[in-house]
């Protein structure tokens, strides 16, 4: 048994266009990175969990064949968006258990170019030769744009305007949504690892191709290429480190993987609240503290529309509150609770598999004192969320570590 | 060889066609909780029992979004929507209505209709169903005023 882990290596690649590299590559640059920052080495790695959803099978087993073999149990893990922290999570699981001291946690992604991920099915544009019933709904063909949408921008879309209309929102989605996109941007500007480092105005998101209403595309995700890697140590080899080692070693005190629990209507429009607001409040509870106490978020901001309602499902706003907590100026990097200061996954991108450990890199920085130009002040507590639309909901509380 | 036209199929199997077109769900008879495709066990209560209900063909827009861009294969723009059906949450596209944030909005009454989805090479019609506006949403402005109102 390990009272607790910490993360004493991390790894990051440079998300965006990488045509040259390919899957192992990416994640053999991040593994490489988290080592050498922790000062140890493959061999020192007690247990590998690894996460890639486009890549084929058993990413975990292909990287080590690009860095060392030494027969160490591999986990390979699949949450959709959640996959980074389910790693980082599963991981932890072997750690507080006891079965092991030191272990790798990585996630990588190839996606740029992919456009607009798709199941890829027929639709009643192309040819039938007769109607079909096939399926759990006896559908005779795709029943995507003809009952619904089941695209990631429309989905998030209308879980932002149910927001609004649930709260009483008058003004114009369009307008509150595209300001939060132009903060993400403009935190991009700091962030050299990010894919876009733009600034952006209001009327350039708000007059940008729209994707699904309000969701223009600078409000979306960018899909790209990237990787990042933890290392994670237990308690009694974290006391064996150096200071140096030690002082720069971040706590783990909360990590919690959540499902979506069933909920009335949740057939109709995934449910991305209830399984956050659960995953919270367990990850508060765990490391003792409230939301009041974070520095620091990042959260999953696969389109503008979720990070409004995560400000709510992580409760750093009161229940209803999030409008008031954007306009407040708290989320912003010199605000009361500065959110994305990475940019988020509408600028630094969303290399899905990488991002729920891309999110925890970003806090670690933070935490150590070394964010450079972008670094939140005196951050000592961070909290990092991803979502996985099925679902999955991961949320990680990290705690800047005290060494005398 | 003689080969039978059948009369138009459904979208899917819980669109009833007919004089009276509506939806059908499978109602958890333990719990009444409702599910438009199969289940082997109601995840709200790990019943097994189910019993086929009509499902209210006029309902309220929960939320929408009107989707520009789209997979391939997939026709746009268009309006996509939860409609509660009093107390069913249906997922469905809003038709009828100019795909715009100005003329949709959250709380608007709506009621079920059925849609052409295209016909198949034996010559059968499949139906789908959108939900449409209960009232006219704007009555078209007499040539007049429009001309006037025209800069």
């Amino acid at each position: 048994m390990s009272e607790s882990a910490f993360i004493v290596g991390i790894g990051m690649t440079k998300f965006g266009k990488h045509p040259s590299l390919d899957t192992e590559d990416l994640g053999v640059e991040a593994v490489l990175g988290a080592l050498a920052d922790a000062d140890m080495r493959m061999s020192d790695v007690e247990i590998l969990t690894a996460g890639n959803i486009m890549g084929g099978v058993g990413i975990g087993q292909r990287l080590q064949k690009q860095l060392g073999q030494r027969g160490i149990p591999v986990f390979n893990v699949e949450n959709a968006c959640a996959t980074g922290a389910t790693a980082l999570r599963t991981l932890i699981l072997a750690i507080k258990a006891g079965e092991a001291d030191v272990g790798l946690a990585i996630g990588v992604e190839k996606l740029a170019g992919v456009g607009l991920l798709s199941r890829g099915g027929v639709h009643p544009s192309e040819s039938h030769p007769s109607w079909s019933p096939s399926g759990r709904q006896g559908a005779v063909t795709d029943v995507d744009g003809l009952i619904g949408t089941e695209s990631m921008p429309g989905t998030f879309a209308q879980v932002g305007i149910e927001y609004l209309a649930q709260h009483g929102y008058t003004g114009d989605p369009l307008e509150l949504f595209a300001r939060i996109s132009v903060k993400n941007h403009k935190h991009s500007t700091l962030n050299p690892l990010a894919a876009y480092t733009k600034e952006l105005t209001l009327e350039q998101v708000m007059g940008d191709l729209m994707i699904a209403y309000p969701n223009t595309r600078s409000m979306c995700s960018a899909n790209c290429d990237g990787a990042a890697a933890l290392l994670v140590v237990s308690s009694t080899t974290f006391r064996s480190l150096s200071l140096r080692q030690r002082s720069r070693a971040v706590k783990v005190t909360a990590s919690v993987l959540t499902s979506d629990a069933w909920q009335d209507g949740c057939q109709a429009l995934w449910d991305v609240n209830c399984l956050t607001r659960a995953a919270a409040r367990q990850a508060y509870e765990a490391a003792g503290i409230g939301p009041e106490d974070l520095d620091m978020v990042e959260l999953h901001d696969c389109f503008a529309t979720a990070e409004l309602v995560h400000y709510d499902n992580l409760e750093l706003c009161e229940p209803g509150g999030a409008v008031d907590f954007f306009n407040s100026g708290a989320p912003w990097r010199d605000g009361k609770t500065p959110v994305n200061v990475s940019g988020g996954l509408e600028s630094k991108g969303h290399p899905i598999s990488a991002t729920g450990l891309a999110n925890i890199w970003e806090i670690c920085h933070h935490l150590r004192g070394e964010a450079g130009d972008r670094q939140v002040a005196g951050a000592r507590v961070g909290l990092a969320h991803v979502l996985g639309l099925g679902s999955s909901c991961g949320v990680h509380i990290l705690e800047k570590t005290s060494v005398a | 060889m003689t080969s039978t036209i059948e009369g138009p199929i459904p979208l899917v199997d819980y669109l009833r066609l007919g004089d009276d077109p509506h939806l059908v769900a499978n109602e958890c008879k333990s719990c009444g909780a409702r599910y438009f495709e199969r289940r082997n066990a109601c995840p709200a209560c790990e019943s097994t029992e189910f019993s086929v209900v009509r499902v209210p063909t006029e309902g309220v827009l929960k939320t929408f979004t009107i989707v520009n861009v789209a997979a391939p294969g997939v026709s746009v723009p268009f309006v996509a929507g939860v409609i509660d059906c009093d107390g069913t949450r249906v997922r469905a596209n809003l038709v009828n209505v100019e795909p715009s944030p100005g003329l949709v909005s959250v709380g608007l009454p709506v009621r079920l209709t059925t849609v052409s989805i295209g016909v198949d090479e034996l010559g059968v019609e499949a139906i789908g169903f959108g939900f449409e506006p209960t009232a006219a949403l704007q009555a078209p402005l007499p040539q007049a005023e429009r001309d006037e109102s025209g800069s």
